[in-house]
C-alpha cells in the first residue's frame, strides 16, 4: 500500500469507489484520480498515440503530458489529465491510447457564463498570489482571485503545511470582505484586451452523480479588471534521456505533492535526478517518509546545506553523475547511470521511482498572451517576463512570485505585496503592503545546470524509431525528431514545433516546449534569446465547447423575435418562416372537406384569391422601421435614397431606394413624412439592423454637421396591411371617423385615425397591386386592433395571409424583393426602375457608380418575367437560364437565374421573375430554364404581369 | 507500433537558408502558400530561377499556418468558378508533382441551407457550378445526414437545416505540408527562399520597380510579385498605390485529438461556423471575421462563443470536446469578397491579394495564374477579371451572393 495512514489534505474517513480500466478501486475526499490511482499502486495509466509505449503520472497539475484519460462516468468526456480531475464516488474512467472519445448522446449538463467586474484581479491564490490579494483587499478595492484549485495555497499544497495557518487566516479574511471574490476550481484561461481575462470555473464536476440537475456544471467568468497581477507559479520541466517515458518517472515536485498534499507514498526506491536545489526538499521528504532515496546530480558542487541534509536522513547522493535511460515495461524498474558530462562509469540502479527536475518555467501564458514581452535568462534556463506592463489609465498587467522568477518563499511573499501596491498606486490608491508571515530561511538560493537532454552525440543526422528520448510524450516526439528538424534546414522554433508537432498536444507543449528549443539552440549553436519562444495562445488549459457554447443554445442560440400579433397566428394555424430572427406566418392551412389540413399551394391560392377579389390581412409588423428626426432629416434620406426624399410632404408617402456605395440595391421601403423634421422608413425584415447600422455610420462619420437623430422603431408599431378590392369597406368599418374615398384619401398618403379607440397611421400603398391599407398601432395594441379589423372583415370574408401569398402577389405585380430578386449586383435600373434614381439631385451614396464603364453596359442583366411554355411547371427558384437548350459542351454560356417562381391564379398558371442578360431586349424571347439537369423552355416577358396599367390600386 | 494518428514524416531536407544576393529577376514579396506555389511555378513553368521569396517572418507563418485547410470550388460566378476550379484540378495532382505527402482528402463539402433564401442561392449555385462543370449537387436534410451523420438535422432547432450544396471532390490538405511541399521544390530549382526579411521599401523609376529594400539590406530585382495578404496595403502605400483592401482578423480553433466522428467538412453561413476533423483527430472549426480592421493576429473572445454555440447546434456531441488552442490570421477583404491578381499601375509591380478568407484553397491555381502574369506581363486568362481596374470599371464579381433576407 502506498497511502500513507497520516498525513496529507484528504479525508480518510470517507471512502469513494471508483473505477479505472475497468478495474474498482478506492480512494478518498481531496483526491485526483492520479492520487488516488498511485494510492493504489497504479502507475500506467495511459498509452502512447503513435508508438503504443506504456504512459504513467508525470506531474500533479494541469502541465501532466502524460496521464490521459476519458471520463465515461457520470458522463461520458475526452481526454482529461487524471491530475486535473477531483476523484468523486462512481467515477468511471479508462486510459487514452492518443484520442479521445465523444459521447454518443447529448450532454444534459448546463453552462452558463458571468461577468464581473474588479479594481484588481490576482490569478493564482499561491504565496504571492494571497499576499496581493490582501493587500489589495485591505485598500478597500474590489477584488476577485481566482484559483484552479479547490483550496488556497498554491504550491506550498504540495509542501508539509507550510504556512497553513496563514493560508486559512487569508482566506477567512478574504471571504469576508464584501468587496473581494474568491473563485476557487477556476483556471483564468485567456487574456484579452484591455483586462479582460476568462476563466473556468467547474462548479460542479467533483460532485460527479451527486451534482444537482439545476446548477450550471460549469461556468465562464468574464473578468474585467482595472489591474491585473498574475502569480501564476511555475512548471517544472524535466530533463530528456532514454526512455524517459515509462510509467514511474514523475517531475520531483510531483512526487513530493503526491506525499504532502495526497499522502501517497508513490515509490518505496526513489531516484532523484535533478540538475538544480529544489528537488532536495522532495528527496529528504521522501525519505523521511520511508523510501529509500537517491539522488543524482550531474553538479559537483553540493550546497553543503542540502548534502548535510541528505546524510542526515540516510540518503545516497552521486553528484558528477546524470540519468542516460531506465528500464522496466509498465513501470520504471531501475534506472541506467553514468558520469556527466563524459558518459563514461556507467552503472545500472534498481528503483521503482524516478524523480526528476531540470529547473522551473514561470507559468508566463497570460503574460504572453496580454502582449508581454519575454526575456530569456540564461542563469535560469527560461524565458521571464521583462517586467509587467503597468499602466495609469490603461490596464496594468503585473507578474509576481516564481511567474516572474522570483525562487525563494519570502521572495514571493513581498513581491505579491509589493505588485498589489504598485498596481493600486495606478489606480491611484495609496496603500501599505500587508506584512507576510514568518517564514524560516531559504535553502534553494542558487540557479541549478541548466541541462535540457542529458548529453548525447549531437548531430544532425536525423533519428529513427528507436529513439526513445521524448521531448513532447504525448506526441511521441524525440530528441531526433527535433534535431532531424534542424537537419532538414528549419531555423524557427515555430517550424520546428510544425515539423515535429512539439508543443501542439493537449498540454500545449508546458512541460516540452522549452526543451525542444533547448535542443535546437544547442543543435544549431545559437542563443536561446534569438531563438525566442513559440506564441503562448489562448486557452492556457483546455476548456469544454459546452462551456463556450454556455446558454445560447437550442431555442436560444439566437433571439426569436415575434410580433404583438404572433399569438393569434399561432391560434389561427399558421405556418411560421425564420425571416431573420422573426418568425413570419408562411401560410394559414385550413382544413380541407376530407379532414387534412390545406398544403401550402393550396393555402396561398385561396389567401391569393382572397386579396384579389375580396380583401385578406397580413401581419407585416416585422418591416424595419426607423424613425429619423431633425432638421436636416429631409437633407440626409437625399444623400441615402436614390430618388427625393426632402420634397415628400408632411401627410405623404414615398417609395425609395437606397444603394451601396458600389451602386447596388441595398434596400428599398417606404419613407412616411410626420412633420417638417421627422420621417418614419421602412426597410426589408431582414435588413432592419444593417440599415440603421448604415444610416448611422453616414450619420456620425460621412456626414456629422446634419442634424438628424436615427431610432429603431420596429417593435413599436405593429403594422397591418388590409388589402383587396373590399379592404375600403373594412378599413370605413373599423375607422367611422375616416374618409376612406379616395379623392379624401389617396394612393401614396396617409392618415391619423382612430381603429376600434386606438390612434392609428394609416397609409395608402400597396405591395400587391390591389387597393390597399396599412394599418400602423403602437405595438401594444396590434393584437386588439388586428382582431377589430378581422372582425370588421368577417361580412367580407377577410382571409389572413401569409409571406408566400405576399410574395406571389407582389412578384405578379413585377414588385422585386430585395435579396431574392436582387443579390448585390442589381443596380435600379436594372430593375427597370430608373424612375426611382433623381437626376436632379448633385449627389447621392451610389450615384458615381452609376456613371461606370460596366454600368452603362447595355447587356446588363435585366429583371423579366418568364412564363413556362407548359403553365402548368413550376420553375425552380435558382434555375439558370440559358439561351440553347443543349448543354453536352461546358461550361455553359448562363444568361442569368430565376430568382422567383410561383404559381398564379390571377395568371392561370406558374410564371417567374429572372434576372437576364439584356433581359429587356429579350422580351418576347424563348430561352431555357436549366435545373438539376431538366430543361424547361419559357418565354420572356416584361416583370409586369398582372393590372400592369395599375388599375386596381385605387379599387 | 504505428497508431492512426500518425502523418507521414516530413523529408529530411527541405530548404537551403541562403543570404539575399544583391539582384535577382523576380523577387516574391510573402513566403506564405501564394508566395512559395508563385516561385515553384515561376521555375516549373516559365523556366525563370533567379528568383528570391522574401518573408518577414518565417516561411508559411502567415495565413498559411492559420488558415482552417478547407478546399472546394463551388463558387457562384463563372470567373470564380474558373480560377477555383483550375487550383482544384492542381490539388488533384499535387501531391505527385510536389513529391510531398500534402494529405489531400477529397472528402467532401457540405454548405448548409437554414432558410428559404438560403436554399434559392443554394440552388443557383449548384446549378450555375454544373453548368460550369463543377461537381455540386443539392441535398435535403436527409441527405446531410446520410453524409454526416452526426449533423443534428432535428426541425426543432433555432434554425433548422433545410438541406446542403454539396462538392464531393472538394476536402481538405494539411496545410504546412503543402506550404513546405512548394517551398522544397522551389528551393530545388535555385529559388532562394530568404526568411527574417522584412520589405522596408519599393524602389520605383520612371514608373517602373527596381529594387525593394529589405532588413536584410538591398536587392535590385526585374520584377516584383507583391502575394503579402493582410499587408498587401501596407506594401502598395509604399509605393503611394490605395488598395481596396480592409484588414481584419479571422481566428480559428483546434481540440484535442478525437477518434473519427466527422468525415466530411460542413460550413454554415447562417449558423455561422465550419468543421472538420483534421487527419490526426482533431475538430479544426473557424467562423466569421473579427469586424474590426487590425493588424494583430489576434481576435475578440465572444467571437468563439458564438462559434461554439453555432457548432453545438449542429454538432451536439462535441458539447465535450475541448478547445485546445485559439489564434488568428489577417485576411485582407475587398468590397466584392473576390481577389485582386493582375498588374499594377506601376511596371513590373504585380499584384495578388484580396482572397479574404478563401486564399488557402486557391493555392495551386493562383500560385499557377500569377506566375503566369509576371512572367508575361500579362494576366493568364484565369486571373484577368480579378484586375485592380474593376473597382473603377465596376466590372466587379460579386461573391458575397444575397446578404439580406427577404420581406
Amino acid at each position: 500500500m502506498t497511502r500513507l495512514t497520516t498525513g496529507g489534505l484528504i479525508d480518510r474517513t470517507t471512502v469513494l469507489s471508483f473505477s479505472f480500466d475497468g478495474r474498482p478501486y478506492a480512494g478518498h475526499p481531496g483526491d485526483t484520480l492520479a492520487s488516488a490511482l498511485l494510492a493504489n499502486g497504479v502507475h500506467r495509466v495511459a498509452t502512447s498515440v503513435n508508438r503504443g509505449r506504456p504512459r504513467g503520472i508525470m506531474a500533479a497539475g494541469v502541465e501532466e503530458a502524460s496521464a490521459l484519460v476519458q471520463l465515461e462516468a457520470p458522463f461520458p468526456e475526452p481526454m482529461l489529465s487524471a491530475t486535473t480531475i477531483e476523484l468523486y464516488e462512481g467515477l468511471v474512467a479508462r486510459g487514452l491510447p492518443g484520442r479521445g472519445k465523444l459521447a454518443d448522446r447529448p450532454d444534459p449538463a448546463r453552462y452558463d457564463a458571468i461577468h464581473a467586474h474588479c479594481d484588481v484581479l490576482v490569478v493564482g491564490a499561491g504565496p504571492a498570489g494571497l499576499m496581493a490579494a490582501l493587500t489589495a483587499a485591505r485598500a478597500g478595492s474590489r477584488v476577485v482571485l481566482v484559483d484552479e484549485q479547490p483550496m488556497v495555497g498554491g504550491s506550498l499544497l504540495g509542501t508539509r503545511g507550510e504556512l497553513s495557518d496563514w493560508t486559512a487566516t487569508v482566506l477567512a479574511e478574504l471571504t469576508s470582505t464584501p468587496e473581494v471574490l474568491v473563485l476557487s476550481r477556476t483556471t483564468a484561461f485567456g487574456y484579452y484586451d484591455d483586462g479582460f481575462v476568462l476563466a473556468l470555473q467547474k462548479r460542479t464536476d467533483h460532485l460527479g452523480a451527486a451534482a444537482p440537475d439545476n446548477a450550471a456544471r460549469q461556468r465562464i467568468w468574464r473578468l474585467r479588471a482595472k489591474q491585473v497581477i498574475l502569480a501564476t507559479g511555475a512548471h517544472e520541466r524535466p530533463v530528456v534521456f532514454a526512455d524517459n517515458d515509462r510509467p514511474g518517472v514523475m517531475l520531483a515536485q510531483a512526487g513530493r505533492t503526491y506525499l504532502n498534499r495526497y499522502g501517497v507514498l508513490a515509490g518505496n526506491r526513489i531516484l532523484v535526478f535533478t540538475t538544480n536545489d529544489s528537488a532536495y526538499v522532495a528527496a529528504v521528504e521522501l525519505a523521511e517518509a520511508g523510501a529509500e532515496v537517491t539522488v543524482v546530480d550531474p553538479r559537483t558542487d553540493l550546497a553543503p546545506f542540502w548534502a548535510a541534509e541528505c546524510a542526515r536522513v540516510g540518503i545516497a547522493v552521486r553528484p558528477g553523475h546524470m540519468v542516460t535511460g531506465t528500464t522496466g515495461e509498465e513501470r520504471v524498474t531501475g534506472v541506467h547511470l553514468a558520469a556527466y558530462p563524459s558518459g563514461g562509469a556507467s552503472a545500472t540502479v534498481h528503483c521503482d521511482l524516478l524523480l526528476v527536475s531540470g529547473g522551473w518555467n514561470p507559468t508566463v501564458h497570460l503574460f504572453s498572451q496580454a502582449r508581454g514581452k519575454l526575456e530569456y535568462d540564461a542563469e535560469l534556463g527560461a524565458f521571464l517576463p521583462v517586467a509587467g506592463l503597468p499602466g495609469a489609465g490603461v490596464v496594468g498587467v503585473r507578474v509576481t512570485g516564481a511567474a516572474a522568477g522570483t525562487v525563494s518563499l519570502a521572495g514571493c511573499l513581498a513581491g505579491g505585496a509589493a505588485e498589489a501596491v504598485a498596481a493600486l498606486r495606478d489606480l491611484g490608491v495609496a496603500a501599505q503592503p500587508v506584512a507576510p508571515p514568518p517564514v524560516g530561511t531559504d535553502r534553494v538560493e542558487r540557479a541549478g545546470l541548466v541541462l535540457w537532454t542529458v548529453p548525447v552525440e549531437i548531430s544532425l543526422d536525423g533519428s529513427d524509431l528507436s529513439d526513445t528520448r521524448f521531448v513532447d510524450l504525448q506526441r511521441d516526439a524525440t530528441v531526433g525528431d527535433v534535431l532531424r528538424a534542424a537537419g532538414a534546414g528549419l531555423r524557427s522554433v515555430e517550424h520546428v514545433k510544425r515539423y515535429t508537432t512539439i508543443g501542439t498536444a493537449h498540454d500545449q507543449g508546458k512541460t516540452s516546449g522549452l526543451i525542444a528549443s533547448g535542443i535546437m539552440a544547442d543543435a544549431l549553436g545559437v542563443d536561446m534569446a534569438a531563438l525566442g519562444t513559440t506564441t503562448y495562445r489562448p486557452p492556457y488549459a483546455s476548456v469544454s465547447f459546452a462551456a463556450l457554447a454556455g446558454r445560447d443554445r437550442g431555442a436560444i442560440f439566437d433571439p426569436v423575435r415575434v410580433t404583438a400579433i404572433h399569438s393569434w397566428h399561432i391560434e389561427h394555424g399558421a405556418q411560421f418562416e425564420d425571416v431573420g430572427q422573426w418568425k413570419r406566418p408562411l401560410c394559414y392551412p385550413r382544413r380541407t372537406a376530407f379532414g387534412g389540413l390545406e398544403d401550402l399551394p393550396a393555402a396561398v391560392a385561396r389567401e391569393t384569391r382572397a386579396a384579389r377579389t375580396g380583401v385578406a390581412m397580413l401581419d407585416a409588423s416585422t418591416l424595419g422601421k426607423i424613425n429619423v428626426q431633425g432638421v436636416d432629416a429631409g437633407e440626409f434620406l437625399d444623400r441615402i435614397y436614390t430618388n427625393i426624399i426632402s420634397t415628400l410632404k408632411p401627410g405623404f408617402v414615398r417609395y425609395a431606394v437606397m444603394c451601396g456605395m458600389d451602386g447596388m440595391i441595398l434596400d428599398d421601403g417606404t419613407v412616411m413624412r410626420v412633420s417638417d423634421t421627422e420621417f418614419v422608413l421602412t426597410t426589408t425584415t431582414g435588413n432592419a439592423a444593417k440599415v440603421l447600422d448604415w444610416l448611422e455610420e453616414f450619420a456620425q462619420t460621412e456626414w456629422p454637421d446634419l442634424r438628424v437623430h436615427l431610432t429603431s422603431v420596429t417593435e413599436q408599431w405593429a403594422t397591418i396591411p388590409v388589402v383587396g378590392p373590399l379592404s375600403r369597406q373594412v378599413i370605413a368599418a373599423v375607422a367611422p371617423a375616416l374618409d376612406v374615398s379616395n379623392e379624401a384619401f389617396g394612393f401614396m398618403t396617409w392618415r391619423s385615425a382612430e381603429i376600434a379607440g386606438i390612434e392609428a397611421r394609416i397609409c395608402r400603398i400597396s405591395f400587391s397591386g390591389e387597393l390597399a391599407y396599412e394599418v400602423n398601432v403602437p405595438s401594444w395594441y396590434g393584437i386588439a386592433v388586428w382582431q377589430a379589423v378581422f372582425d370588421a372583415g368577417q361580412p367580407y370574408g377577410i382571409t389572413p395571409y401569409g409571406t408566400e401569398t405576399m410574395h406571389v402577389l407582389r412578384a405578379e405585380k413585377g414588385y422585386p424583393i430585395i435579396g431574392q430578386d436582387t443579390d448585390g449586383t442589381v443596380t435600379p435600373q436594372d430593375l427597370g426602375m430608373s424612375w426611382v434614381v433623381s437626376k436632379k439631385k448633385l449627389d447621392f451614396v451610389g450615384k458615381r457608380s452609376f456613371s461606370r464603364a460596366e454600368n452603362l453596359r447595355p447587356d446588363r442583366k435585366h429583371l423579366v418575367g418568364l412564363l413556362p411554355v407548359d403553365r402548368s411547371v413550376l420553375l425552380a427558384e435558382g434555375a439558370q437560364v440559358i439561351a440553347d437548350p443543349d448543354v453536352s459542351q461546358l461550361p455553359v454560356v448562363m444568361l442569368g437565374h430565376v430568382t422567383s417562381s410561383y404559381r398564379s391564379v390571377a395568371l392561370g398558371g406558374t410564371f417567374g421573375l429572372a434576372l437576364v442578360r439584356s433581359g429587356r431586349d429579350r422580351i418576347g424571347e424563348r430561352l431555357f430554364a436549366w435545373q438539376d439537369g431538366e430543361v424547361v423552355p419559357v418565354m420572356v416577358t416584361g416583370p409586369v404581369l398582372y393590372d400592369e396599367e395599375g388599375a386596381r390600386r385605387d379599387g | 507500433m504505428t497508431g492512426s494518428t500518425a502523418v507521414p514524416q516530413h523529408p529530411e531536407f527541405l530548404w537551403r537558408n541562403p543570404e539575399p544576393k544583391p539582384s535577382y529577376d523576380v523577387v516574391v514579396v510573402g513566403g506564405g502558400g501564394h508566395g512559395l506555389a508563385t516561385a515553384y511555378y515561376l521555375a516549373k513553368n516559365h523556366g525563370i530561377t533567379n528568383v528570391a521569396v522574401l518573408e518577414k517572418g518565417w516561411l508559411a507563418g502567415g495565413n498559411m499556418a492559420r488558415n482552417t485547410t478547407i478546399i472546394r470550388s463551388n463558387y457562384l460566378w463563372d470567373e470564380s468558378s474558373a480560377i477555383y476550379e483550375h487550383s482544384l484540378k492542381l490539388w488533384e495532382g499535387l501531391e505527385e508533382d510536389l513529391g510531398y505527402p500534402i494529405l489531400f482528402s477529397q472528402r467532401g463539402v457540405l454548405n448548409l441551407a437554414h432558410s428559404l433564401q438560403d436554399v434559392r442561392d443554394s440552388v443557383r449555385r449548384v446549378n450555375a457550378n454544373r453548368l460550369n462543370g463543377v461537381d455540386a449537387e443539392w441535398v435535403d436534410a436527409a441527405g446531410v445526414k446520410e453524409i454526416c451523420p452526426i449533423v443534428n438535422i432535428s426541425p426543432d432547432v433555432r434554425y433548422p437545416v433545410l438541406g446542403a450544396t454539396y462538392q464531393p471532390r472538394g476536402g481538405i490538405a494539411k496545410h504546412d505540408y503543402v506550404a513546405w511541399g512548394f517551398a522544397r521544390r522551389a528551393d530545388e530549382l535555385g529559388i532562394d527562399l530568404i526568411q527574417n526579411c522584412a520589405v522596408t521599401g519599393l524602389d520605383v523609376i520612371g514608373g517602373k520597380v527596381v529594387g525593394v529594400r529589405t532588413t536584410r539590406g538591398d536587392i535590385a530585382t526585374g520584377k516584383v510579385a507583391l502575394a503579402a495578404a493582410g499587408h498587401s496595403s501596407v506594401l502598395a502605400s509604399m509605393v503611394g498605390l490605395r488598395l481596396p483592401i480592409q484588414s481584419h482578423p479571422l481566428q480559428a480553433l483546434v481540440s484535442e485529438l478525437l477518434e473519427p466522428v466527422h468525415p466530411t467538412v460542413v460550413m454554415s453561413n447562417a449558423v455561422h461556423v465550419y468543421v472538420s476533423q483534421a487527419h490526426k483527430g482533431e475538430l479544426v472549426m473557424g467562423a466569421g471575421i473579427d469586424s474590426f480592421n487590425g493588424y494583430g493576429q489576434r481576435g475578440a473572445f465572444h467571437i468563439i462563443e458564438r462559434q461554439m454555440s453555432a457548432a453545438l447546434e449542429l454538432f451536439p456531441i462535441f458539447a465535450r470536446a475541448h478547445l485546445l488552442r485559439t489564434w488568428a490570421g489577417v485576411v485582407d477583404t475587398t468590397p466584392d469578397a473576390s481577389p485582386i491578381v493582375g498588374l499594377t499601375p506601376i511596371e513590373n509591380l504585380y499584384l495578388n491579394c484580396g482572397w479574404g478568407t478563401g486564399g488557402f484553397k486557391a493555392t495551386p491555381g493562383v500560385g499557377w495564374c500569377f506566375a503566369h502574369t509576371v512572367a508575361h506581363d500579362k494576366p493568364h486568362p484565369y486571373n484577368a477579371p480579378f484586375a485592380l481596374e474593376r473597382f473603377t470599371s465596376g466590372a466587379l464579381v460579386d461573391e458575397h451572393g444575397a446578404a439580406a433576407v427577404a420581406h
